[in-house]
């Protein structure tokens, strides 16, 4: 029973990463780039619950379309300033620009909200489900987790294969320069990834701190890395890799920690993912690429 | 006498010439400074890690700017390197009492340590590529932080003594040399100034002589182009390892400098901010551009500094020159400008011969 509980908890933990790591996948299956910044917009979105819920008393579902709403703008505002001129760059050139807007984020957080811990109150749920005799307790949070992650998925696998846009951003995944010939506007079909992904990390953001109820400026951090390694595991720029990659991730490192070492957790998850990319060069799912002379 | 200053500032030789007497001028100049003037506090206590952020970036650019592969993990071989050299350094205190001959030692023990993991990481690495790459040694610099943060280690009458996880050491009259998250306590502070100059002055003769080899040709062959290297009979596997080999021994290097200077030293400081920060010190140099490089790191790593007296803002006015430098020079509109004013220059010039 008590393997079922970390296995619950996993999926769970595994679930926000697999919708953090979404972001990161997305965009760099079109604009080619590692977006440190995604991180810091979990911890924005984090903030703006925060400040809806306990400053204004919003109820809960409005705190998290507040939050949902501003990250968006955020992420879509971030791209048009900081990474639409660099289009023509170097990748590292942009990586660079990344960090830049990364800290720029987490010291201007730090300056408006202070960088003590604050304590993140439960505005979804704080029941639990008690199952076989009480042996088996799932909190209310867990299940609504795991149940957002899989309506998210099925969400965004049909709005890519089935809408327009969706279709815009297949083909600029695929060759930027003949979706631009067949007419696709390349700068808004990538605004438009921008702002899902940073949409999806406000929802991760609330998540994630009702899960681990601390809010600080660097709290975007390390689910960040975690999300990018998850996203890597599964094949980067693929969307049913990153969710695979998430889940995994998140059940090994809770695995680890019930039963191997707390301290030795990270160590443990990021020689798994050495393993996996060692085995299979390309994550995953993720698809080869030939190179052509 | 001629010929010999030609040959310094001939095109092949004009970058190595211009780094020894960069670097040396200014070691000469802060030393003068240092003894007739004087210098803050502030000021001395930032020499030895400008130094070692200095030879960090030099490696990490032998890296991603000559080898053209991206690292986000090569704080763990500063790490490495560190922690190597605080053993090294903490076990012979006893045995060698010259300073400098310890921190000779200490340094080279960390330097190796480092290019052993060095090679044994990049066999299986460097198969992979780009992104893939990346994020493996992203995830090694991790694992390397996380392994030192549970490493207990001492020594008293009985030996070495050693504890993973948990401190089960129980030492009898001895001492503590890695204790887990608090990492090293209580080190010899034996690096100085003069022994990050020099260190600096072996990095730049490492850099050089590969750059100007054989090998450098190939490494940066296989770099441009990957498949027509290949194709000439380049093994693109051997020489990228020996720019990774070489890299991460001077990593070690920086790392050992950096933890000698310290008596107390925390495995979170090698995290992956720190392998970042390095990165942004190359990047902002010019990749592969070594004079760029010191520079960069100079002014990146003391400009938030002399900022310290707008305190909070100052990491927010960091960010803010990142993006905006980065925008700068790769905007096309400045780049056609700063080319017309290179030419308006260059013009006066021909008019005044």
């Amino acid at each position: 029973m008590t393997f079922l509980t970390y296995l619950i908890s996993g999926l769970a933990l595994g679930s926000v990463y697999a919708i953090i790591a979404l972001g990161y996948t997305m965009v760099y299956g079109i604009a080619k780039m590692l977006n440190f910044a995604h991180g810091d917009i979990i911890m924005a979105g984090g903030y703006v619950a925060f400040y809806a819920f306990s400053k204004f008393g919003l109820p809960g579902y409005l705190c998290i379309i507040l939050s949902i709403i501003f990250s968006t703008i955020l992420g879509v505002i971030i791209e048009r300033l900081a990474y639409k001129p660099l289009r023509a760059a170097s990748s590292l050139s942009v990586l660079i620009t990344a960090i830049g807007v990364s800290y720029f984020l987490q010291n201007a957080a730090q300056l408006m909200f202070g960088s003590d811990t604050k304590i993140f109150p439960a505005m979804l749920t704080d029941g639990s489900l008690k199952l076989f005799n009480g042996q088996l307790t799932i909190s209310y949070l867990t299940i609504i987790t795991i149940v957002t992650c899989i309506i998210i998925m099925v969400g965004l696998t049909t709005f890519i294969n089935k809408t327009k846009i969706g279709k815009a951003m297949r083909a600029c995944a695929e060759d930027k320069g003949a979706a631009q010939l067949m007419g696709i506007n390349l700068n808004t079909t990538i605004s438009i990834t921008f702002a899902i992904g940073s949409g999806l990390a406000a929802i991760a953001a609330v998540l994630l701190c009702s899960t681990y109820p601390s809010l600080s400026p660097t709290l975007g951090s390390m689910p960040g890395i975690k999300a990018f390694t998850a996203a890597v595991f599964g094949g980067i720029g693929s969307i049913p890799g990153a969710l695979l990659g998430g889940i995994l991730l998140g059940i090994i490192e809770n695995l680890t920690k019930a039963y191997i070492s707390t301290q030795l957790s990270d160590a443990i998850v990021f020689t798994v993912l050495i393993v996996v990319l060692l085995i299979k060069p390309t994550g995953l799912l993720g698809k080869k690429e030939n190179v052509k002379v | 006498m001629k010929n010999i200053f030609a040959d310094l500032f001939s095109k092949k030789n004009r970058s190595r010439t211009i780094s020894f007497l960069m670097v040396t001028c200014a070691y000469i100049l802060i030393e003068v400074i240092m003894n007739t003037v004087g210098m803050s506090r502030l000021f001395k206590s930032l020499l030895v890690p400008t130094c070692c952020y200095i030879i960090l970036a030099l490696s990490l650019n032998l890296v991603v700017g000559i080898s053209g592969e991206l690292s986000l993990g090569h704080a763990g071989f500063m790490a490495i390197g560190a922690f190597s050299a605080v053993i090294v350094s903490g076990l012979t205190v006893s045995s060698i009492t010259n300073d400098i001959l310890r921190l000779v030692v200490s340094a080279a023990c960390g330097s190796i340590i480092s290019g052993i993991f060095g090679f044994i990481i990049s066999v299986p690495v460097l198969k992979l590529s780009g992104d893939y790459l990346a994020i493996v040694t992203l995830a090694f610099g991790q694992i390397i932080k996380s392994l030192i943060t549970n490493i207990y280690l001492g020594f008293d009458a009985n030996g070495i003594q050693m504890s993973f996880v948990t401190n089960t050491l129980s030492l009898e009259g001895g001492k503590m040399l890695l204790s887990g998250p608090m990492g090293a306590t209580d080190t010899a502070k034996i690096s100085n100034f003069t022994s990050g100059f020099v260190m600096i002055l072996i990095t730049l003769f490492v850099i050089y002589s590969m750059i100007n080899s054989r090998h450098g040709r190939a490494i940066m062959s296989a770099r441009d182009n990957r498949i027509a290297a290949e194709s000439i009979g380049i093994s693109i596997t051997r020489t990228k390892t020996l720019a990774f080999v070489v890299s991460s021994i001077l990593a070690g290097m920086a790392g050992a400098l950096y933890a000698l200077n310290y008596s107390t030293l925390q495995p979170a400081k090698f995290d992956f901010n720190t392998s970042i920060l390095a990165l942004v010190y190359v990047v902002f140099g010019g990749l592969g551009n070594i004079n760029g490089t010191i520079v960069s790191t100079v002014v990146l790593y003391v400009l938030p500094e002399l900022l310290r007296s707008l305190q909070d803002y100052r990491m927010l006015i960091y960010a803010i020159v990142l993006i905006v430098v980065m925008q700068m020079t790769n905007s096309a509109k400045i780049k056609e400008l700063m080319e017309k004013l290179g030419k308006k220059i260059f013009k006066k010039g021909e008019v005044k011969e």
